[in-house]
């Protein structure tokens, strides 16, 4: 399959019902009788909880229940949302409850559920609820909570050491040993949150009739939280369901199970009502999990000629109040920073801190920004130490196409081999700079200097491990109407998935997109489902629609031949019709051979074939396959002020085969502009205490439109030779080099005064710091 | 129920006479009371966009008004730009030609910002759209796709004027 799969003319599938405003988001969702909620949360970074005074909360007219966590008790199995990843390496079990017991450990935890007819009075309520609270010493910063004595972030834990464990292969010490030369950096990253421009939100309504609990939650991950609230309610999965609606953004906090979800579900039970909860900005900001700060020591190990001997280090990993999700963050990160290069010894040692912030779990990008920054910024601080053109480092360092694909000596987190299966990273790097002008740079730098303008140049490579498995579900299905359903455990979050879809079963069923429906994020529509994150959907649900697809399509063939009396050979599927080759007279529609296999009681199937016209299929791949790119930025600093402007920005990218191009451009523009969020503007701030000081969108800055430069794509195209369409992933690719592009172009404009960068975001009075600080050294 | 106040106000061509609460946002009027959900709640402090509506003609945050302030007044909504079942408004159709959308959940404060901006100003430059623009987030796009949708529909426009557009 060669062709771009995309529907007739341009759009999208989703477009027309979101842009006349009739696409269902959670909130959108209103049923009679429904109670909304609102919660209760902590102020305290780390407090005890003594007595709960519902009294005057209670008296409030329109006030139907406040609930805290004894109240849920009876009808739970089980109060933590057991939801970590497996790993060898925790040392502690922190398991979030439902609602806070008698201590709570960040700002923003739920402490008690207010129900009532409207959020307004819900809100009034919330304000009326007395708690007492003991105040106890809170650990913010994630080194000091590794430091001896520390005050701890649970009451009566040992320490805050969530996780511990080691990365790495090759001989270390003898490659540093001998090294021509040594140079190590200290880096803060942050990240912060994602910011989806829809919050987060629940539904639950309880069927008494049938005893079947529904709940509506804007999750990237309906079959995980279906599992989780299985466990904690102790109901069995025929009394459940999950289900997705529109989703105004995910970038993977939405993949989280939280206690809200949990909480909505038993308040629908005890109540026998319908109960919303919509989160509201400020919630997303105390509530819904970020990803916050690593702190990296890293060595780099080079010969005379700079090529890589070695690279070792250690990461310290904020990882929150909570295991929301897992050590996953840190591991991407160790494990994807020497990836595209040749890096003959490797070690890291990575600890995860708790701290009393809310969780840490993915955001788009998910550690490898983190991994490209420190990694580049190595390279960078090579190339300036030996005199080298920095992409000229690089160039000696990257793997080579003609030794991909390229195993590296480590295993996903699920023991799964690390094979590098395509690409050209050499070309890739050398399409961009030579699309951004690098080699001329020099003499236009010079030329700005000289009218007292500052502009530099910098590039950053990546590759990123996508298309996470071990499979998503899909079944193609054609109903006896003629139209082709294809029901998916993925779900849609906005990148154009049920597009996605539809384009690949048409381009296997005859062509026209317009015949096909899409039904994702719903367990009562198919049984499992792991999905969305990690760029996964286009390879693992695309390759298992892929394949149903042509399943179904052999079936239709067959039976139409034995319908039309003619040889299986000699037919083919043009729109709705299955048609003889030449002769399109001949032909039965789609829907009537669905018809003819649905079965007639008392009657043979018609050429003996198994009953229905479906396919089902979860094709498994465990390996990630790994996109690639090169980013160059190009900036120009204002040293009055340190306000950076990004002048151009090139994106070469490789993620295999592309199917739907315009999809493709709009994540890698998208992810682009939250990269640069992260270079420049992104930064969830905390005190002491763990009070979050950032808790609107006027504090705490997106990318707005005026920030953005031109983004000029390369596209280059490495089939991934892992499964059958070729492709890899891209949603979260745009957003891993730009920090370390930007930040690099930032130095090279302050040349002049010698300023070296190790941090994102870096912002305005930080670089002018820098510049001033520079000054001095200059004068002194 | 708290103090409540009768309002008369046309949204979309259609009047309502409506009892609502003084202190429901014009945003919760619309979008509880008149199930007119098109209009989107992104952060309810003025910042992001998301539910902006024209007022009178007039782009307007819908979080940081109360219904009872517009009391005889002419709203639209996303749902009122289209010209019919069958046909987009031109800026929406531009929007899906250029994937100005993604998630599409800023999109109907975006729609409703350019309507009123294409209005006052048919021709923009790049840069004027992308600084008409600044106060509408978006995490999905990073805008460039809104940009040039934004700059397609005012070349559209331009060709063949659209009645009720200001």
């Amino acid at each position: 399959m060669s062709e771009k799969i995309s529907p007739s003319g341009a759009g999208r599938l989703e477009d027309p019902a979101l842009l006349r405003g009739e696409a269902r988001f959670i909130d959108d969702i209103a049923v009679p009788g429904m109670l909304h909620a609102a919660f209760v949360r902590s102020p305290h970074g780390h407090a005890a909880i003594g007595a709960i005074d519902k009294t005057a909360a209670l008296a409030l007219p329109g006030v139907h229940a406040v609930l805290t966590l004894d109240d849920l008790m009876p009808h739970l199995v089980t109060e933590r949302l057991v939801v970590g990843l497996p790993s060898p390496s925790y040392r502690q079990d922190r398991s979030r409850p439902a609602l806070c017991g008698d201590e709570t450990v960040h700002v923003g935890e739920p402490i008690a559920a207010v129900l009532a007819e409207s959020r307004y009075i819900a809100e009034d309520a919330v304000a009326l609820v007395g708690v007492d609270y003991d105040v106890l010493p809170a650990i913010s910063d994630c080194r000091d909570a590794l430091a001896e004595g520390a005050a701890t972030a649970h009451r009566g834990a040992k320490d805050n050491l969530l996780a511990e464990f080691d990365m790495g292969y090759g001989d270390v010490d003898t490659a540093f040993a001998g090294a021509a030369h040594v140079f190590a950096e200290s880096i803060w990253q942050h990240r912060g949150g994602s910011h989806s421009i829809e919050c987060r939100g629940s539904v639950a309504i309880h069927d008494p009739v049938n005893d079947l609990l529904t709940l509506w939650s804007s999750t990237q991950m309906p079959h995980s939280i279906m599992r989780t609230l299985v466990e904690m309610l102790g109901r069995d999965e025929s009394r459940m369901r999950v289900v997705t609606p529109e989703i105004g953004g995910g970038f993977g906090p939405k993949l989280v199970v939280y206690p809200e979800d949990a909480v909505v579900s038993v308040a629908a039970l005890m109540l026998g009502r319908p109960v919303k909860w919509i989160e509201d900005r400020r919630e997303h900001f105390i509530a819904t999990t970020q990803e916050r700060d690593q702190y990296w020591e890293v060595e780099i190990a080079v010969d005379q000629e700079a090529r890589i001997r070695g690279v070792r280090g250690s990461i310290i990993h904020d990882h929150g109040a909570y295991t929301a999700r897992g050590v996953n963050i840190p591991q991407n990160s160790a494990e994807s920073l020497t990836l595209l290069y040749e890096v003959p010894a490797f070690a890291m040692n990575i600890r995860l801190a708790l701290t009393n912030k809310v969780p840490v779990t993915p955001v788009r990008g998910a550690g490898h920004p983190q991994a490209t920054f420190t990694m580049e910024r190595l390279l960078d601080r090579v190339a300036r130490e030996l005199g080298l053109d920095r992409a000229e480092v690089r160039r000696r360092n990257l793997i080579a196409a003609d030794k991909m694909p390229y195993e590296k000596p480590l295993k996903s987190r699920g023991g799964a081999r690390i094979l590098l299966d395509s690409g050209d990273y050499p070309a890739c790097q050398q399409s961009a700079i030579a699309r951004a002008g690098w080699d001329d740079f020099p003499a236009r730098q010079q030329t700005a200097l000289a009218d007292g303008r500052y502009i530099g140049i910098g590039l950053a490579n990546f590759v990123k491990g996508t298309g996470r498995g071990p499979f998503e579900a899909v079944t193609v299905r054609i109903g006896p109407s003629g139209k082709i359903h294809v029901i998916s455990g993925a779900t849609a979050i906005g990148q154009g998935t049920k597009t996605m879809l539809a384009g690949i079963v048409a381009a296997r069923l005859g062509g026209d997109i317009a015949n096909v429906t899409v039904t994702t994020g719903d367990t009562a529509a198919i049984a499992l489902g792991l999905g969305t994150s990690n760029s996964r959907l286009t390879v693992t649900a695309g390759s298992s629609a892929h394949i149903a697809a042509g399943k179904v399509r052999d079936k239709a063939i067959e039976v139409a031949a034995h319908l039309l009396e003619s040889s299986a050979d000699d037919l083919e599927i043009v729109g709705s019709d299955v048609r003889v080759k030449g002769v399109p007279d001949m032909k039965v529609t789609l829907g009537q051979v669905a018809h003819a296999v649905a079965g007639t009681p008392g009657y043979a199937m018609p050429g003996g074939v198994e009953p229905g016209m479906e396919a089902t299929e979860h094709l498994v791949i465990d390996q990630k396959t790994f996109a690639n790119g090169t980013a160059v930025a190009e900036v120009e600093v204002d040293i009055e002020t340190g306000g950076v402007r990004i002048v151009n920005y090139v994106l070469a990218h490789d993620c295999g085969r592309v199917l739907n191009p315009m999809i493709v451009d709009g994540q890698l523009i998208g992810a682009t502009a939250h990269g640069i969020g992260n270079a420049l503007y992104e930064w969830m701030m905390f005190d002491e205490g763990g009070q979050p000081l950032t808790t609107n969108l006027a504090d705490y800055l997106l990318v707005t439109a005026p920030e953005m430069p031109p983004i000029d794509l390369i596209h280059h195209e490495s089939p991934s030779p892992l499964n059958p369409l070729g492709v890899k992933g891209v949603g979260e690719c745009g957003v891993v080099p730009a920090p370390a592009a930007i930040i690099s172009a930032i130095e090279d404009a302050l040349t002049p005064f010698g300023v070296h960068i190790c941090r994102a975001p870096i912002t305005p009075p930080q670089i002018f710091a820098l510049i001033e600080a520079g000054r001095d050294g200059k004068t002194a | 129920m708290g103090e409540t106040r009768r309002l008369a106000v046309t949204v979309n061509g259609t009047p309502y006479e409506e009892v609502v609460e003084v202190r429901l946002t014009l945003a919760d009027f619309l979008r509880q009371q008149l199930a007119l959900t098109g209009t989107h709640l992104g952060c309810e402090h003025g910042v992001c966009g998301a539910c902006t509506v024209l007022v009178d003609g007039l782009s307007a945050r819908s979080c940081l008004m109360l219904a009872v302030q517009v009391e005889g007044r002419e709203i639209t909504t996303v749902e009122g730009l289209a010209p019919s079942d069958q046909e987009l408004h031109p800026l929406q159709q531009a929007f899906s030609d250029h994937h100005g959308l993604q998630c599409g959940f800023c999109t109907p404060g975006m729609l409703t910002t350019m309507v009123e901006f294409l209005g006052d100003n048919p021709a923009p430059s790049e840069r004027e759209v992308q600084e008409a623009l600044s106060g509408n987030l978006c995490r999905c796009t990073g805008y460039q796709g809104v940009v040039a949708a934004v700059l397609d529909a005012a070349r559209r426009l331009r060709e063949e004027p659209m009645d009720g557009t200001r």
